[in-house]
């Protein structure tokens, strides 16, 4: 564990579910987020990615460990789940189409970030005018409606969401995994950016390792609700430790080790 | 205003011309016509004429006016009932989702229970127990009619509740209360307003039962429901005297209906973004092949409302050969394979100069069989291309039995053999199972074992790996390939993720706005050669996996 970790998680356990239906989802993992990193974290569907964003968010109970954030525990057995109370984590979904209100304009969503309780616009036009520019959407967007923009330009309105509360960290949930190749290119490029304006610290979930390469810091792969692997993103992907991420990066097609040839029966 | 006179349509025009021609009656009658309507002592059951236009009552009333002067009455009171009805209903449908799940389980059970018990008979027991008089009415009505709002609203809260922006503003530390109002009401406020719109109509008619049978409004007051009971023992020799009421019951009745009606069509759903009209220009592809097993030439697509989606596309697949084609979403892709199997939507029309598969004229119907077993469909989301009630067996053997004259055990080999060849193990077992007990690349194989059952000589893959994890899309591409080695089977493999396109595919078809802009052999893609700049943007923003150890090369 680093003195420096912005967001620690320590032999987290969480299950899902009551009674009979009850599913153990993520079991000791354990995770460090160093403040100004971007953080990737891997794996396929149901390895539990989701599940450590929403138990981060305070959306799910941990039954065992702890989060910390910021030397504060808000996830784990005895702590409440953090609810608005702080807003220094913000998170970004993954459906871009359903992420934004779509009876309320742009402008309207930005104010409600700065001040949930009135949301009003014309207090804060120039806050929101200037949490556009930041993700590359002039000020005509301000009195839109979400109908009106294409999934990239709606995903880069939920970043500004997300960023407009000027949060220590971003939990940023598969965002590009609905775009476009070239909109998410986009998206990408505003992230490093904004790595490199801001500090931003973020935890990027994506299945696509090829993203994890283009923007991570560091990497965590899940198996199984469990962390097969972690550690500086380029030493993961270039010399897997566990055989699962060695397979994960063979499958990438084009990449290194991929191979069409069916395995002999 | 042009924005308001688009979206202003004829019922809600109407619906609520009516509604307000009857609130002026409602609140002008009574001042104009209170005396005609209730003074005694001119001649009873007189017929119509200049002075009574309708006729007088029993006691020398004034007929019409008497109905126009019930409107105020009878109109309040539905009004009531309605409100009484709604808001209840709505905090109680909505409030549900914000409590304890428990809680919100055993409420909706009561809901359910209530709103199967019919709301008339109810508001005759409320009635009967609160005892006749207006006040009754109303709150009889009213009362029974809270379960259908509150269990509308709940299920329309079920449908936003959890989605990313009311989780997101949760998040945000927007107090409940504001997020009820502020992302709840607007979202499932339409249906709501047409659901109050009906029930008004509907609380006018049981209100008016109520005074009719005599549980509502009592003498001297009047509404048209009394007014109707009046009539009664007359009806006969003068039927003017229920004409009127029931005239006015039906007009406000009509004015309500058409306003929902109006209402529901006003909120419909936002009209869809203007589609960009694509560029015009194609490329030509390879010179026609003798051996050629599609062929298209000149494909045009357009939608309903004029635009073109795919225009003068041409392009040839050999026999066994795999063609990719990538493009982004809207770029026709689909669309053209779709065509291609004559799959289109029934909104689109597709023109062709040619669209042949093999010797199959694709733009003719018929000869059903042919299609059905010269061609295989694997499609995005194996998931919803299957029947979640039925099981595997039955429905992946339909083509072999329905086509391919099959007695159902012989099909069931067949598949057997097909799911073998895609390796799924413990084929027999798997064909009685249901579509949720199997992952997703598992269904997708057992989808590419259904494709492959009739012997194609096509398969057309619509993105078959797009909803897959990526170690399971690489054993779906190995299969693809396989297929192809080992049967000479002709691919038309669409996707937009050039990765795996140049993996697979023997030549590349590019497409941008409804056109081919480039056609690239396998070789030439994985060269980076490209010349369109299209091609090249869409190369440059496909993310690939170098393995280059960055920040050992670089210590910075």
């Amino acid at each position: 564990m680093s003195i420096d970790a912005l967001l620690t998680v320590r032999d987290l356990h969480v299950t899902l579910g009551h009674g009979a239906r009850a599913a153990t989802v993520l079991t000791d993992v354990s995770l460090d987020i160093p403040k100004g990193a971007i953080v990737g974290l891997v794996g396929e569907s149901g390895s539990g990615k989701s599940t450590l964003a929403k138990t981060i968010m305070g959306i799910h109970r941990a039954q065992a460990g702890a989060i910390e954030f910021q030397g504060e525990t808000i996830a784990g057995p005895g702590s409440r789940p953090r609810r608005s109370a702080n807003r220094a984590i913000q998170l970004v979904p993954q459906d871009p189409y359903s992420s934004l209100d779509p009876r309320r304009t742009v402008g309207q969503t930005l104010a409600e970030a700065i001040d949930p309780r009135r949301a009003r616009l014309a207090a804060h036009r120039d806050a929101v005018v200037a949490a556009l520019e930041a993700v590359a959407l002039d000020d005509t967007a301000v009195d839109r409606y979400p109908h009106e923009f294409s999934g990239g330009q709606r995903q880069r309105i939920a970043i500004a969401r997300a960023l407009i509360t000027e949060p220590e960290l971003i939990v940023a949930d598969e965002i590009t995994s609905a775009l476009d190749v070239s909109t998410q290119a986009e998206i990408i490029d505003l992230l490093i950016r904004l790595r490199e304006d801001k500090g931003l610290t973020m935890l990027f979930i994506t299945h696509n390792l090829a993203l994890v390469e283009r923007l991570c810091d560091q990497v965590a792969v899940l198996l199984h609700g469990r962390v097969a692997e972690s550690g500086p993103a380029s030493q993961v992907l270039a010399s897997p430790a566990s055989d699962y991420t060695r397979q994960l990066v063979a499958s990438v097609p084009g990449g290194p080790g991929f191979t069409l040839e069916s395995p002999a029966p | 205003m042009t924005d308001l006179r688009r979206r202003l349509n004829a019922p809600l025009v109407a619906g609520l011309a009516i509604m307000a021609a009857l609130a002026v009656v409602a609140i002008v009658a009574p001042f104009t016509l209170r005396e005609a309507a209730d003074t005694l002592g001119g001649a009873p059951r007189s017929a119509p004429s200049a002075e009574h236009w309708l006729g007088t009552d029993s006691l020398g009333r004034d007929v019409l006016a008497r109905s126009l002067v019930a409107t105020r009455l009878t109109l309040l009171m539905a009004l009531g009932a309605t409100a009484l009805s709604a808001i209840p209903g709505i905090l109680i449908g909505a409030s549900v989702w914000f409590g304890p799940r428990t809680l919100r389980n055993l409420v909706l059970r009561l809901i359910d229970s209530t709103v199967a018990f019919p709301s008339l008979v109810l508001a005759l027991v409320i009635a009967a127990i609160l005892g006749p008089a207006t006040s009754s009415a109303v709150i009889a009505i009213g009362v029974a009619g809270i379960p259908a709002f509150a269990r509308i609203t709940s299920n329309m809260t079920a449908s936003v509740i959890h989605s990313d922006y009311i989780t997101t503003a949760r998040l945000l530390g927007v107090p409940r209360w504001r997020n009820f109002t502020r992302h709840l009401m607007p979202n499932i406020g339409g249906p709501l307003l047409v659901l109050g719109a009906s029930s008004f109509a509907l609380a006018l008619l049981e209100i008016s039962s109520l005074s009719f049978v005599g549980l509502g409004v009592q003498s001297p007051d009047y509404d048209w429901g009394r007014l109707l009971s009046e009539a009664l023992p007359s009806i006969y020799s003068m039927p003017m005297i229920a004409i009127a009421p029931s005239a006015m019951l039906i007009i406000a009745g009509v004015g309500a209906m058409l306003t929902g009606d109006g209402l529901a069509r006003h909120l419909d759903p936002w009209s869809s973004a203007p589609a960009r009209a694509p560029r015009t220009g194609t490329v030509t592809t390879t010179a026609p092949r003798t051996s050629d097993l599609v062929q298209i030439d000149d494909l045009r697509v357009t939608a309903a409302n004029g635009t073109p989606l795919v225009h003068g596309l041409s392009m040839r697949i050999g026999a066994g050969e795999i063609v990719g084609l990538v493009g982004e979403s809207g770029s026709g892709k689909s669309m053209t394979a779709m065509s291609l199997a004559r799959l289109q939507p029934d909104s689109v029309t597709v023109e062709a100069a040619t669209l042949r598969v093999g010797d199959l004229d694709m733009r003719k119907g018929g000869r059903r069989t042919a299609m059905a077993t010269d061609i295989g469909l694997i499609f995005q989301d194996p998931t919803r291309s299957l029947n979640p009630a039925l099981r595997l067996g039955g429905q992946l053997t339909e083509v072999l039995t329905v086509h391919m004259s099959m007695l159902r055990r012989a099909a069931r080999r067949t598949l057997v053999d097909g799911f073998e060849r895609v390796r799924i193990r413990d084929a027999e077992h798997r064909l009685s199972q249901h579509p949720h007990e199997l992952s997703g690349g598992m269904l997708q194989r057992t989808m590419i074992a259904s494709a492959l059952a009739t012997n194609p000589r096509l398969i057309i893959a619509d993105e078959p790996t797009t909803a897959l994890d990526v170690t399971v899309q690489a054993e779906v591409l190995r299969q693809l390939k396989r297929i192809n080695q080992d049967d000479a089977t002709a691919i038309l493999f669409i996707s937009h993720d050039l990765g795996v396109v140049e993996a697979l595919c023997d030549r590349v078809l590019v497409m941008h706005q409804g056109s081919i802009v480039e056609e690239l052999t396998s070789e030439q893609l994985a060269a980076r050669d490209v010349s369109h700049p299209y091609t090249q943007r869409l190369l440059d923003a496909t993310p690939s996996l170098s393995l280059t150890d960055a920040r050992q090369e670089d210590p910075a």
